[in-house]
């Protein structure tokens, strides 16, 4: 166990290296001068080499790479071209707020999507099955931003039972637990889990089936196991894959919430690339894709550790 | 009863032929599948034949006509934000929406399967390499990747199919080296070997046969995801760029109409859900008539 642990943390060292790698590149993959966005048409060219020194683009790029890289180990991002301020402390405030949604959302579409698989893989080719298979195709296939825009139509726009947009009331950048900011969480949270939900049923519907045409199954009905042990057989046999599937799921919803939080006007780091994108805040959209690849793979690393841990038979 | 025992008279010369042949007649006897494929194919020639299709021009628009609703007399699915027609605007928009969810999947089709095939047949330190890098592009959510390729490189159609090959090829790549690894080991493979067969006959003769179809299978499943995310760039005002019609940029410039003409400004995103559900059915449909033979 502790070596699969170690051995699955060197294993992550390189790529994580990949990843920066990959990071610091996109600055330098994006056309034009990276100071362009900061400075004024007519600026001098003293100006102009003053700023580039100060920015370190004067330098060649493996030495623009260690700084980097450096500063980043740091917990210093660079500062934002478009507002002046530290890109770390920017993505601090955006990540609470996207983390908030990704895992009411993941949560949501994990209690959904096994309650689905369940019923599509024990009862399975009957009118239940094709049902929730059904449930789970539709989720795979919609596309989220589309489904929040109806949602917004059906429940803002006509009914007007729920806020549009926004995290909370006045355009209030901060989650706060009450009634209130609950209600702008609704609709957000909703739309991001019909992908979670689809893909984890699919993945319980697979399971369940395999699970129950194996013999011990036969073994414990013949032994006369009620329905429901058997039923908790079946769980505790599911569960390591469902939970591991479920820990992917919240790492894609927090590196891919930015077309829910566009349509929702989510106070996150999905609006954070957003304006990143569109001012050409180039240390901030690099910053803000870091932090979020990041979690992703510590995540999954996370996941692997765990789902090694629960379910011994998984030698590595 | 009496074409089919003919049929199976028949000794083919190319085995492949034959199953290829299996799996269309049960494709075929898929009924959910076939109705997923009619739906695509009537899209496609919508698209294709858009100018003699369409009712009117998807360009023009009066603004004096802006925002009328689903059913109005010569526009029948309404207009939108700047008064042209919806219909023919949803038409042509098949052409670039289509092209930019089908496009990125073919390229990485090719590319990943280049990459990962190589990979899986050389093992050794050339896999490594190729397979390392894959691992760190993996290491991105595929939206957040396609977002912050197309981002640094700027909107645009080009720009955003590029970044769309880049996010499909590692999970090909990774696809087609586990199918070529297994198939490097198998008898018949070390019996060619043996025979005194090149690598590049080897692997154009007896690997090509046998990995390109599970690798097609996985990226036709993948073409669903590449519509969404396509239509998901434009949405975000990163790939295709206005006037011209395209599904997820005509929801993006519609978001404004939701309290105006709701339903006229959702028509878009149905298009695009359309075609994914369309697309995964069918990919289903294949995966299932593929898997019989092992």
């Amino acid at each position: 166990m502790l070596g699969y642990t170690l051995r699955r943390i060197i294993y992550t060292a390189p790529v994580l290296f990949g990843v920066s790698v990959v990071c610091f590149a996109l600055v330098h993959i994006s056309p034009g001068d990276p100071l362009i966005s900061i400075l004024p048409a007519d600026a001098s060219v003293e100006l102009q080499d003053r700023l580039r020194t100060l920015y370190g683009f004067d330098r060649s790029y493996p030495e623009q790479f260690i700084l980097w890289l450096g500063r980043a180990l740091q917990g210093d991002l660079g500062t934002s071209i478009a507002t002046g301020r530290p890109v770390t402390s920017e993505v601090i405030r955006a990540v609470g707020n996207t983390l908030m949604l990704a895992a009411v959302a993941t949560f949501i579409g994990f209690v959904l999507g096994c309650f689905f698989g369940f019923v599509a893989g024990y009862f399975s080719n009957s009118p239940l099955d094709k049902a929730a298979s059904a449930a789970a195709v539709f989720g795979v296939s919609v596309p989220h931003y589309w489904l929040g825009m109806v949602r917004v139509i059906i429940f803002s726009a006509q009914l007007g039972w729920l806020p549009a947009a926004g995290a909370g009331p006045g355009g209030s950048g901060q989650w706060k637990f009450d009634l209130e900011h609950l209600s702008y969480m609704i609709l957000p949270a909703i739309t991001m889990s019909v992908i979670p939900m689809g893909i984890i049923a699919r993945t319980v519907r697979a399971l369940v089936a395999e699970i129950l045409a194996q013999e011990f199954v036969i073994g414990l009905r013949a032994r006369g196991l009620s329905e429901l042990g058997v039923f908790l057989h079946v769980v505790k046999n599911a569960a390591p894959t469902a939970l591991a599937v479920m820990g992917v799921q919240l790492g894609y919803l927090l590196g891919g919430s930015i077309l829910i939080e566009t349509v929702f006007s989510w106070p996150g780091t999905g609006m954070l690339l957003n304006s990143a994108i569109f001012q050409r805040d180039l240390p901030l959209l690099q910053g803000t894709i870091l932090v979020l690849a990041l979690f992703f793979v510590v995540l999954n690393l996370a996941v692997d550790v765990m789902q090694s841990a629960l379910d011994p038979r998984i030698k590595r | 009863m009496a074409d089919i025992s003919v049929s199976q008279g028949v000794i083919t010369p190319v085995r492949s032929a034959g199953y290829w042949q299996n799996v269309g007649a049960r494709l075929v006897r898929d009924k959910t599948a076939m109705a997923a494929g009619a739906v695509l194919l009537l899209l496609l020639l919508a698209a294709i034949f858009a100018p003699l299709v369409a009712p009117l021009d998807p360009l023009e628009g009066r603004l004096i006509n802006r925002l009328k609703p689903i059913g109005t007399p010569g526009h029948v699915l309404g207009t939108d934000e700047l008064g042209r027609d919806m219909l023919s605007r949803l038409i042509w928009g098949g052409r670039l929406s289509l092209l930019m969810g089908v496009t990125p999947v073919v390229m990485a089709f090719f590319l990943g399967s280049a990459l990962g095939i190589l990979a899986g047949y050389a093992g050794g330190w050339t896999n490594t390499l190729i397979m390392r890098t894959v691992d760190v592009f993996y290491a991105f959510p595929s939206v957040l990747l396609a977002v912050a390729l197309s981002g640094a490189l700027g909107a645009g159609l080009g720009n955003a199919l590029l970044s769309l090959t880049v996010v499909f090829i590692p999970p090909i790549a990774r696809v087609a080296e586990s199918v070529t690894t297994r198939l490097r080991s198998s008898d018949f493979i070390e019996a060619a070997r043996a025979s005194g067969a090149g690598a590049f006959t080897i692997v154009r003769v007896h690997v090509l046969g046998n990995v390109l179809g599970p690798i097609f299978v996985y990226a036709t499943s993948l073409i669903a995801v590449s519509m969404i995310l396509a239509s998901g760039l434009s949405f975000l005002g990163l790939g295709v760029r206005p006037p011209n019609p395209e599904w997820g940029l005509m929801l993006n410039t519609l978001r404004t109409a939701i309290y105006a003409q709701p339903w006229v400004a959702a028509l878009p995103g149905a298009m695009i859900f359309m075609v994914s559900i369309s697309f995964n059915l069918l990919s289903d449909g294949l995966r299932s008539a593929m898997e019989v033979r092992q």
